[in-house]
């Protein structure tokens, strides 16, 4: 085994634990914001929220008892040389995580829904691999439980109907209702075909959302406020926050298609990064 | 507006009939979790365990199993797939009180009012939160399912739930209105 692959794995349980036990910053943040500006039992469902950040942090528990799905972002140096399997050490990080913290088996065969009992399978975890320059790896993961992915959709619009796609994920948020539990992030791919939209659109909850320039940042902020105005609410039990964020990722796509992918994370948007060194 | 109701399990019927959707309920006592599975043995099974004013919470817990078993974390699942199982509970069994989240659909609504039942719905999500207002593993009925759909007899002490639909049939949730 080299000292790249063992630091590799180590490193990614770790990420693992990070994200099931904390928020990003930024989302935190976010949670608290809402909670000062909601009343009743919608100003309860936050602060309930807030309260399990706490506990999960302190006493080093998952957020959510369901551990979820693992998709792992990875950019590789160039100048790195890679004598083993990527996958291999990966699926070893979910292995030794799942031991560790302890994390819920949640994943099994699609067919005979046979538990594999340690969260890996047949391509899970699903890695997005990408080269970058330099001796580094920079390694992201993003963990997401079942009910939120269920309410994902994707669409091919006519290419002239870009005006319509926030008004249909509009719709799609007041159809998911409380199931996704609210509040949400709405991660939205836009171009390429329908695979990479789809990619995109989970791509774009790794991301802080609300932060893109120019048309696409105006489309953020309008899906943002449309969708907010349905007072779905936390839980789906009424109040003006039922998404805390919007984040898009586009690519180019043919001149006769506009394919558009939603993606939806629950309010626990576990997701961390870290990057790590060559072994000298 | 809303009110603070303590509520100690066995429940009766006038523990649950004039609560109103908003009303915060911290539950005590004991309640049993369950999913898909154990709703459909409850069904078809005589039972060892005693539904009378129970309380059913819609989790499928992460336990770890030391000396005796623990809680590790319990957030609630979405019962709005549960529905279809419970016009049939409540009429085999005196079940008062439902936990979890997501809401029901409105034959299970319509069963409520029927049988003077309530749906209390806990944060998605919150599994730590959850955990920590459980006292205690009391038991654990058909292990044989699987941790997360057996059912698990649990000790819990001012559970904090928001009553989403009441006897009436009145609830919280928004998408069901149309």
């Amino acid at each position: 085994m080299t000292d790249l692959r063992k630091k590799l794995a180590e490193e990614a349980s770790q990420l693992i634990q990070e994200a099931e036990t904390q928020l990003p910053g930024w989302a935190e943040q976010r949670l608290k914001k809402a909670y000062h500006e909601e009343e009743g039992v919608a100003e309860t469902q936050i602060k309930n929220i807030l309260r399990n950040l706490e506990i999960a942090r302190e006493k080093n528990k998952p957020i959510c008892q369901d551990t979820g799905l693992i998709t792992f972002y990875i950019e590789v140096g160039r100048d790195l040389q890679i004598d083993f399997s990527i996958q291999d050490a990966l699926e070893q990080a979910v292995k030794d995580a799942t031991g560790e913290l302890p994390m819920r088996p949640s994943i099994v065969n699609p067919l005979t829904r046979k538990n594999t009992e340690d969260n890996t399978g047949q391509g899970v975890p699903h890695i997005e691999y990408q080269p970058m320059e330099g001796d580094e790896i920079k390694l992201t993961v993003l963990i997401k439980g079942g009910g939120s992915e269920n309410v994902a959709r994707q669409k091919m619009f006519l290419p002239d109907e870009a005006n319509e796609i926030p008004g249909w994920v509009v719709d799609m948020v007041k159809e998911a209702g409380a199931k996704p539990c609210p509040p949400i992030y709405i991660g939205l791919g836009i171009g390429g075909g329908l695979d990479i939209s789809a990619k995109l659109a989970k791509k774009a909850l790794i991301k802080e959302p609300n932060t893109s320039k120019g048309e696409i940042g105006k489309m953020e902020n309008k899906i943002l406020k449309k969708v907010n105005q349905l007072e779905v609410g936390p839980m789906g039990l009424g109040g003006n926050t039922t998404a805390l964020g919007v984040s898009i990722e586009t690519a180019s796509c043919h001149t006769a298609s506009l394919p558009v992918a939603l993606n939806v994370q629950c309010w626990a948007t576990r997701t961390a990064t870290t990057t790590i060194e060559a072994p000298k | 507006m809303t009110k603070k109701i303590k509520l100690t399990t066995p429940l009766k019927t006038k523990d649950v009939k004039n609560l109103q959707v908003g009303d915060q309920v911290e539950l005590s006592g004991k309640i049993y979790t369950a999913r898909d599975s154990a709703h459909k043995r409850i069904l078809n099974n005589q039972l060892d365990f005693d539904l009378d004013g129970a309380v059913i919470y819609h989790c499928g817990p992460l336990m770890k199993k030391n000396d005796g078993w623990s809680v590790v974390a319990a957030g609630p699942t979405t019962s709005t797939r549960l529905s279809k199982f419970i016009p049939k509970l409540l009429k085999k069994h005196n079940v008062r009180a439902m936990i979890g989240k997501g809401g029901l659909n409105n034959q299970a609504i319509e069963s409520l009012k029927e049988h003077n039942s309530v749906y209390l719905a806990f944060p998605g999500g919150c599994a730590a939160l959850a955990a920590d207002y459980i006292e205690e593993v009391i038991d654990v009925k058909w292990l044989d399912l699987g941790m997360p759909e057996a059912v698990w007899k649990l000790k819990i002490k001012d559970f904090p739930t928001t009553v989403a639909i009441d006897t009436k049939g009145n609830k919280l949730y928004k998408q069901n209105k149309k």
